[in-house]
């Protein structure tokens, strides 16, 4: 069933607003404003009324998967549940209709929750202090990358261009990396999935600024020599830094602080669940040693003992810049601040037990069905390769994904990373119970049953979606990325 | 007792897949953390109930001097609007807020679609071919698009206004701090306007854009005739920023000549929330469309023939291309985007348009106002939206001061940036403001001088 735009429904004798009559204030613009700054051509937004925009976009919500209505054993995104309680906290008027520009005796509140939150994290982490200004993971590692810099360079260690990245990284590591004129080398995984210590000690010079690590990485596996390669980055001049994509491994387990990384962020939309809204907003805090505190970005939230006041502090003299217009996404900040308080230590731990527990679990059993490229316990994550059972049928990790939909699990993250064959890589999270995670494996035994007896089943997925599935080459090839777009050859859309 | 309501699985449960994962306890699975730092004790406090969290909250939130409290005459990039109860009903939906990224796009069509939907009213409202699905902010946005044109010219320097917001180019800055791209300022003229003169005095051969912001920091509308086609013959771009409500009643970006347009979302329907989360749009012409950073979505058709929506073009983006990505985004702000998706689907041609009108007269009433006030200068004349700067004869952070003492929250010091305009504040007056709230403040600033 298709939702037609609203635009097919538009016409300019309906109107979906209510607002004041014009000349309640009897101030004169149109004296005022010079026909030549005046805009020519009226925009055109769709014409429809209330009810009609209801009913559109509460259908289109229909279409969607989500973490309230689906489970997403989504690796490395920790899709689990988003609590109620902090959406109506970061709802609370005094936090929602607070102007950024409020002096601070009047901001006491939130400057209260920013600054306690960050002393939280770095209890969490292992760190000594914490930013909270990053809007995401990808700009708290950009923001990462800048601490790096300024760090080497306040050493007057300027020769330091190259960043270390392990092939099963995310791609915002090396596209970070590169953003902020590193060169990027690649560090090979060994036959374990983990870092190979031996090359590793081949590539690391004094060239090397840093190396970004996940861990447990995105295999799902921790890195067990973790303390060696920390030491062995810091004796060799360089910084090692902390994504903390899958932290919600090791709340209350381990510390990256404890384990020698000097930088750390971590994504509040993840382990701290904040909701991910269909691809953000987020927050990607950014926590550090005590050496590189005074190179996080400024405005920072401080105490001012003899006033007993909160304040944002713009004096710092550090050289990495501001990384947004004010002061970082302060709704997200209330959300994971509310999770934290909820929970304390003991709640903390008891998510990356059952994290861990329901992952190991998952793989336990399905990997009776799919390989198990690496064996052994996994973190909070695993991945399985389809490769073997697909192979000769055409069936590749895309299509199980694909026909898990149909059974009402949306799928896993596939052919990621990259050094595994039709990677499927699962991430159940604490969340789920495990009735659900029963229901999952008979899915994916299903599936495995289907390649066997009948893979255009799974070739042809989804079956029973709003739509079948879709054609991304054409989309690509000839982009229609506008309802006013007629045709590739239509260049402009204002004639 | 800590809380356990988020923990679907019993203790009962635990057991049984301990033992079907074949192992005594939990411990028994972290086999690789070195025992030196496993399982630190984490000093947090006592956990809370969603009783007593609620109530904490509400308590702190409390000591803010929200909006409900004192009315707002601050602006400088963050607006006090009004939001239609349907966009907050629409946007707390379960389905909307916690849907991932729609990477499988048959079962994110809804997410999909109001991207399409957005992206269409981004574009009509800039004059320009393509809009990707939103980026942070309306600062990041612009650092993305300086980096955009310097990249698509091959030039290492952008030339951006003065009478852009201070905070925007400190964070085009920050972008640039890593690529050996650099910034040149264009100063402002004694209206506060951008000087055109010194656009061909300053240009060189090294800069790929300019960058103009309008309404610009100082509330004043730029006429850029004939900006566009200079900056065009030197073979550089025009980037311009823009309050998206303003632009209902303004020349578009895309009416300017402009290549690339990028601001911020926030006044479309997003709460003030002490700065984020906002969104920031982005918007080009179709010959940079495969040069831009973020998601876009596309129209394509299923396995039947049905029209669908998927993302697209993503050989720019960092998951295909790592280190050779366009940008290191990898969300969007795909929620505070359906806020503005919604706003505007509610808001409509004439909605906007009514919108941006009342908030012209109200800016226009208060300035008139203002100039009748002894004390109080207006440095600038020019064309306004909805913000103005005026100077008084008092330190501005006293005269702020003093009508926080009368209930308003009274408009932004450009002390802040500037440091030798001690006097001047940027003030804004929104729709939000009727005449009687209006009156009340002018009485108000009156008595604070």
């Amino acid at each position: 069933m298709i939702e037609p735009l609203l635009y097919n429904d538009s016409d300019p004798g309906k109107q979906g607003w209510s607002l004041p009559e014009r000349g309640r204030v009897p101030g004169n613009f149109e004296k005022n404003f010079p026909a030549g700054l005046r805009r020519e051509k009226a925009p055109r937004l769709p014409e429809v009324t209330e009810p009609e925009v209801v009913r559109h976009f509460t259908r289109l919500s229909q279409k969607n998967f989500s973490i309230d209505t689906h489970f997403y054993p989504l690796g490395s995104c920790t899709m689990k549940y988003n609590p109620k309680v902090h959406e109506s906290a970061a709802s609370i008027p005094g936090f929602r209709e607070l102007h950024p520009y409020t002096a601070a005796e009047d901001a006491q509140g939130i400057l209260q929750l920013m600054f306690e939150l960050e002393k939280l994290l770095s209890e969490i982490t292992g760190m000594h202090d914490f930013s909270l200004q990053s809007a995401a993971g990808a700009h708290g590692e950009f923001c990462g990358m800048m601490l790096v810099r300024a760090w080497h360079e306040s050493r007057g260690d300027r020769q330091r261009n190259v960043v270390l990245v392990p092939d099963s990284s995310h791609g915002t590591n090396p596209a970070s990396a590169a953003l902020y004129g590193f060169k990027v080398v690649e560090v090979k995984s060994n036959a374990r999935g983990r870092v190979d210590l031996q090359k590793l000690k081949q590539l690391v010079d004094q060239h090397t600024a840093c190396i970004m690590l996940t861990n447990p990485n995105t295999l799902g596996l921790f890195e067990e020599d973790i303390l060696k390669v920390t030491r062995l980055i810091h004796d060799r001049g360089a910084l090692a830094y902390y994504d903390g994509a899958n932290m919600n491994a090791l709340l209350g387990i381990a510390r990256p602080g404890d384990m020698g990384f000097d930088i750390v962020h971590l994504n509040l939309h993840k382990t701290f669940t904040t909701p991910h809204g269909g691809g953000g907003p987020g927050a990607g805090p950014v926590g550090v040693t005590k050496s590189l505190a005074p190179f996080l970005p400024i405005p920072r939230v401080n105490y001012d003992n003899d006033r007993k006041q909160y304040f944002l502090n713009f004096k710092g003299k550090t050289p990495v810049g501001r990384l947004k217009a004010f002061y970082g996404n302060v709704g997200m900040l209330v959300r994971a601040y509310v999770y934290i308080r909820m929970l304390g230590a003991e709640g903390l731990k008891r998510v990356s037990e059952d994290a861990v527990i329901n992952a190991n679990y998952l793989k336990r059993k399905l990997s009776e069905v799919f390989h198990d490229p690496f064996g052994g316990f996994c973190m909070h994550e695993f991945v399985l390769s389809s490769r073997a059972i697909g192979d000769g049928k055409d069936i590749h990790a895309l299509d199980i994904g694909k026909r898990l939909l149909d059974y009402g699990f949306h799928a896993p993250t596939v052919h990621f990373p990259l050094i595994v064959p039709d990677a499927l890589m699962i991430e159940p999270t604490e969340t789920e119970s495990k009735e659900t995670l029963d229901k999952f494996i008979l899915a994916m035994r299903a599936i495995a049953e289907e390649i066997r007896n009948c893979p255009e089943m799974v070739k042809e997925a989804p079956h029973t979606l709003p739509v079948r599935r879709l054609d991304d080459v054409r989309a690509a090839r000839e982009p229609r990325v506008n309802y006013f777009d007629k045709k590739q050859s239509d260049k402009a859309l204002h004639v | 007792m800590p809380n356990t309501h988020y923990f679907p699985i019993t203790s009962e449960q635990r057991k049984q897949m301990l033992s079907d994962i074949g192992v005594r306890n939990f411990r028994d699975l972290l086999t690789g953390i070195p025992s030196e730092i496993v399982s630190p004790n984490l000093n947090l406090p006592k956990p809370l109930s969603e009783l007593e969290i609620t109530q904490l909250l509400t308590q702190l939130a409390g000591s803010n001097g929200n909006a409900n409290r004192l009315p707002v005459f601050a602006g400088a990039g963050a607006y006090e609007h009004f939001i239609p109860a349907a966009v907050d009903a629409i946007t707390s939906r379960g389905e909307f807020v916690t849907a991932y990224t729609p990477y499988q796009a048959e079962a994110s069509q809804g997410t999909l679609e109001a991207m399409f939907e957005f992206q269409t009213m981004i574009c009509e409202l800039t004059g320009l071919d393509v809009s990707n699905a939103s980026l942070y902010d309306g600062a990041t946005s612009l650092a993305e698009a300086c980096l955009v044109a310097a990249n698509a010219t091959g030039r290492k320097e952008i030339l951006i206004a003065e009478t852009v917001h201070p905070e925007y180019r400190e964070v085009v800055a920050t972008y640039f701090k890593g690529t050996g791209f650099s910034i040149r300022i264009l100063p402002a003229n004694l209206e506060g306007l951008i000087n055109k003169e010194a656009v061909q005095k300053l240009w060189s051969d090294n800069i790929g854009a300019l960058v103009v912001q309008s309404p610009n920091f100082f509330g004043l509308v730029e006429d850029l005739k004939g900006v566009s086609n200079w900056v065009h013959e030197q073979g550089g771009l025009l980037i311009m920023t823009a309050n998206p409500i303003a632009l209902a009643y303004m020349k578009s970006p895309g009416e300017w000549g402009a290549d690339i347009a990028s601001g911020e979302l926030q006044p479309f329907g997003i709460p003030l929330s002490f700065g984020g989360p906002y969104a920031g749009y982005f918007t080009s012409t179709r010959a940079l469309m495969r040069k831009i950073p973020g998601r876009i979505c596309g129209e394509t058709v299923d396995t039947e023939g049905a029209c669908a929506f998927t993302l697209t073009l993503q050989a720019r983006e960092q998951h295909i291309r790592r280190e050779r990505a366009s940008s290191n985004i990898c969300t969007n702000q795909a929620l505070c985007a359906l806020r503005a998706t919604v706003f505007l689907s509610l808001m409509g041609t004439s909605g906007l348009r009514r919108l941006a009108e009342l908030n012209m007269e109200n800016a226009y009433y208060l300035r008139e106002k203002f100039a009748q006030i002894s004390g109080v200068s207006i440095p600038y004349k020019g064309t306004i939206f909805n913000e103005f700067v005026f100077r008084t004869k008092h330190p501005a952070k006293d005269f702020l001061r003093s009508l926080k003492s009368r209930g308003f929250l009274g408009g932004v010091s450009l002390n802040r940036w500037y440091p030798d305009r001690k006097n001047d504040v940027l003030i804004c007056v929104t729709e939000t403001k009727n005449k009687e709230t209006v009156d009340r403040f002018i009485k108000a600033v009156e008595e604070s001088l």
